[in-house]
């Protein structure tokens, strides 16, 4: 679909923008791990405060962790809605993902606000660094994820996205949960598991 | 998709479908800017890394000048430092990289059976971006006032080692550009690596299982496994690096607690498969040659493929080995000390594999054949003194002389270069209808054989007797005077080699001896169809039967054992080879190929914009950006194939 290259069905069947997108998060993989071990590696080492148990609000980033969870499931909704051909529900949920994305990332910039105020910045320290720059990338993912979704949901009014169209919700989607379990992973080894 | 935008068009959409469409019809720089076609791409990649091979080629002249004996000064330290950094960067990242990528571009679609790759206007996107992080890294040259002597360019090794290439120790914007020209670098390997993937495993022709593709195709999809695991783990430490220079984050500042072996963990967990995947796509190619040339199908095709494998899954675990006298301690040095002799046994394997195939072979050395030859004499010398250098107390007397420099010029340079240029003398009638020269090609072979062996086997000597690697000048008395002339004069006969071999191809392009689909009476599908191919590749997508599908078609075994032509099969193929024109064109207008697009080269753009403008002015970034955002929307809103009126 993606080429006029002549081939009607690929060697292996799977759609290749599929596979491409997997590979992309395959590699996605090795980029967050490399930044998750560097926060590992520092975890507790910083020479000067404040220090993550100084600053974490577990009860709140757990809200905004749900928030980014449930989005998840509105993802879900949307992609079903398509594959029924309901374009009407299709649109509604995946304005539903982007404000809750949205609102993940308004927890995250009043989360940075708040540890800038109390003194935390980039070149801080070690926990400064390692945090800033890998909730920040990731923060950087989800913003380019709801572009891509208001993208759609754009393209959708203007007719652009029927049933047969369904893989372009469902790439996006791929997508979306990906960033959604790196954050599961962040928010335990970042927020919920503290150095002694 | 190609449905979408249809129903209605804008002004603005039907001004772009007529540029487009102005490109597919243009002959000149129009439709080179827009093209999506993997061969123009191809070529583009070859001669881009061909004019950065002179590049990196003239400042290792300057370095070795200055080297020539004791106490020169025609550079001083601060050049010489910015010179190597260039050299190897260049060499790795401008050179080998964007050349294999050339042949997978030129080759990867015709060997499967298909008519382009899986992504083509993300392949443009591949090829623009590299050229823009080339071209950004090379600016870095004339960042400071050049015709006084100060160079720009980054000066703190093409491993950049942090703490070292913190902005504390390593002040100026040298090394700015080198963490932001490879990252920029890195998306356009990244892009590659997916695209290929994608195009081996789905674009293969009907009855091309996995274990029927040439072995050049295996290279290329292990590379580029390597490539879209490898380089995400650079881009995080080059991400690390840019923080701390420009934004006073503490990832490599020991003064905050940082680790200083951080970026050496990472920059090398990179760094191996990276010369992995340098040099497979080398392997690959001369995994074509020598049996075309033995008139003998490889020697354990399932060994060389499943060693490919091995190697590439085990150049994962061998990293350390750059950094045994860190003081990591037994443990781990035994450990990586152990998996280091390992992946020997996979790529000594292949070595008998092309062995094996010469072996009873009836051998033409025709130039294509000399250069694969030298790729295996020669990586087999540097894949020796690897081994050398996988035990650690030995390790401990190499670690940062010219041994170690000796020891992987002769696995890139002997390596991967020779080969390359096999890959070039082997597949230019493909893509020119024309030969290379042929006793040009001899003369360039030798020569550069003997300068390449001149430069770099003299490094072993000057090594062993101590001499420490990136040093710009030393005294007499250490017995490294006669080495470091006759590795002087090598360097300027490797030099002349590649003048030969400039002039063969200027002449050869035009009034080389005319060459059929298939002059080399080879094996695979390539050479199936004219040359230089049709822009569609294959009129009708072959069904294929075999591995060395082609040979088949043409030779069968008689009751005895003997090889015979096949005497129907070789009217179909020459059918199919020697065109037929009218024949191909009457199946040709039934073909729909991608239109160009201009999108991939606008996001290109935009990289070094950004950039720049993260070092210099962030001004700069918006306009980047924009640049970036425009080439996306317009790429996916634009239908992959417009439709003529």
């Amino acid at each position: 679909m993606a080429v006029g290259t002549g081939h009607l069905e690929t060697s292996t069947g799977l759609d290749n923008r599929k596979l491409l997108m997997w590979l992309f998060l395959g590699s996605e993989c090795l980029f967050f791990g490399s930044f998750i071990a560097a926060y590992l590696l520092y975890r507790g080492r910083s020479t000067v405060g404040p220090y993550p148990e100084d600053l974490v609000d577990i009860p709140f980033t757990s809200v905004s962790a749900f928030v980014l969870l449930m989005s998840s499931v509105s993802m879900v909704l949307a992609l079903a809605a398509i594959q029924r051909g309901n374009v009407r529900n299709l649109q509604i949920w995946l304005v539903t993902t982007a404000i809750l994305g949205l609102a993940f990332i308004g927890g995250q910039a009043y989360e940075f606000t708040e540890f800038y105020h109390e003194g935390l910045r980039i070149d801080t320290n070690l926990y400064g660094t390692t945090f800033f720059v890998l909730t920040g990338f990731h923060g950087a993912h989800v913003t380019i994820g709801v572009l891509i979704l208001l993208s759609l949901f754009t393209w959708s009014l203007r007719g652009g996205i029927q049933q047969k169209d369904s893989l372009n919700v469902e790439l996006a989607g791929l997508y979306w949960h990906f960033v959604d379990i790196v954050w599961i992973v962040i928010f335990t080894l970042v927020y919920l598991v503290q150095p002694q | 998709m190609a449905t979408i935008a249809a129903p209605r068009r804008s002004p603005l959409s039907r001004a772009l479908r007529d540029a487009r469409l102005a490109a597919e019809e243009s002959t000149g720089l129009l439709n080179w800017l827009a093209t999506i076609d993997h061969k123009k791409i191809g070529v583009l990649y070859g001669v881009s890394a061909f004019i950065f091979f002179c590049t990196g080629g003239i400042e290792a002249l300057l370095m070795r000048t200055q080297l020539v004996a004791p106490d020169s000064d025609v550079l001083n330290g601060d050049q010489f430092n910015r010179l190597l950094t260039m050299h190897g960067t260049t060499m790795v990242f401008l050179v080998v990289m964007p050349m294999s990528a050339a042949f997978f571009n030129l080759m990867v679609p015709l060997q499967i059976g298909a008519r382009d790759v899986a992504f083509p206007r993300l392949n443009a996107f591949s090829y623009w971006t590299f050229l823009a992080g080339g071209i950004f890294l090379n600016a870095s040259f004339f960042t400071e006032d050049i015709f006084s002597g100060q160079l720009g360019s980054p000066d703190g090794g093409w491993f950049g080692y942090a703490p070292l290439s913190l902005k504390t120790y390593t002040p100026g914007h040298g090394m700015d550009f080198y963490a932001l020209g490879l990252q920029i670098l890195g998306i356009a390997s990244l892009a590659g690596g997916f695209n290929f993937i994608v195009t081996i495993l789905n674009l293969r022709a009907p009855g091309m299982t996995l274990f029927r593709m040439p072995v050049f195709v295996w290279m290329t999809l292990v590379t580029s496994f390597l490539i879209i695991f490898a380089m995400p783990v650079i881009a995080v430490a080059l991400f690390e690096l840019t923080f701390d220079r420009l934004f006073d984050a503490n990832f490599f500042d020991p003064s905050a607690g940082a680790n200083p072996l951080l970026w050496q963990h990472m920059f090398w967990l990179f760094g191996h498969p990276e010369v992995y995947i340098l040099i497979l796509p080398a392997f690959g190619i001369i995994s074509e040659i020598i049996p075309v040339f033995s008139r003998k199908p490889l020697f354990g095709y399932p060994f060389v493929v499943f060693s490919g494998i091995a190697i590439g899954f085990m150049s994962w675990g061998v990293w350390v080995h750059h950094m045994y006298t860190t003081g990591l301690g037994t443990i781990a040095n035994s450990a990586f000390g152990i998996s280091t002799i390992l992946i020997a046994v996979p790529t000594g394997v292949k070595i008998f594999n092309w062995m094996g195939t010469l072996w009873g072979g009836s051998i033409r050395f025709r130039a294509p054949m000399m250069f694969a030859i030298g790729t295996v004499a020669m990586f087999t010398i540097g894949g020796l003194s690897g081994v050398t250098h996988s035990m650690v107390p030995s390790d401990y007397q190499q670690q940062d002389t010219y041994y170690v420099v000796a020891h992987f010029h002769y696995v890139l340079f002997g390596g991967a270069i020779f080969g390359l240029f096999g890959g070039i003398y082997y597949w230019f009638p493909k893509f020119t209808g024309r030969f290379l020269n042929e006793t040009l090609g001899h003369i360039h072979f030798w020569i550069m054989f003997i300068g390449f062996n001149l430069t770099f086997f003299p490094m072993h000597m000057s090594g062993l007797l101590g001499m420490p690697r990136r040093i710009y000048t030393y005294t007499d008395g250490y017995g490294w005077d006669l080495y470091n002339l006759l590795s002087t004069i090598g360097a300027f006969t490797i030099a002349l080699s590649i003048a030969i071999f400039i002039v063969n191809f200027l002449w050869s392009v035009r009034a080389g001896k005319k060459a059929g689909a298939d002059p080399w009476d080879a094996r695979t599908l390539e050479w199936s169809i004219p040359s230089p191919p049709p822009h569609y590749n294959f009129a009708e997508i072959p069904q294929v039967h075999a591995r060395d599908e082609f040979w088949h078609r043409k030779y069968q075994e008689d009751a005895d054992g003997n090889v015979v032509p096949v005497m129907a099969g070789a009217a179909h193929a020459t059918e199919t080879a020697h065109g037929g024109d009218g024949h191909d064109e009457h199946h040709a207008e039934g073909i729909h190929l991608p239109t160009p697009s201009f999108f991939p080269l606008i996001a290109s753009l935009g990289f070094p914009f950004v950039a720049t403008g993260l070092i210099y002015d962030y001004a700069l970034i918006p306009v980047g950006a924009t640049l970036i955002i425009v080439g996306f929307y317009g790429w996916a809103l634009e239908p992959a194939t417009e439709e003529v009126d």
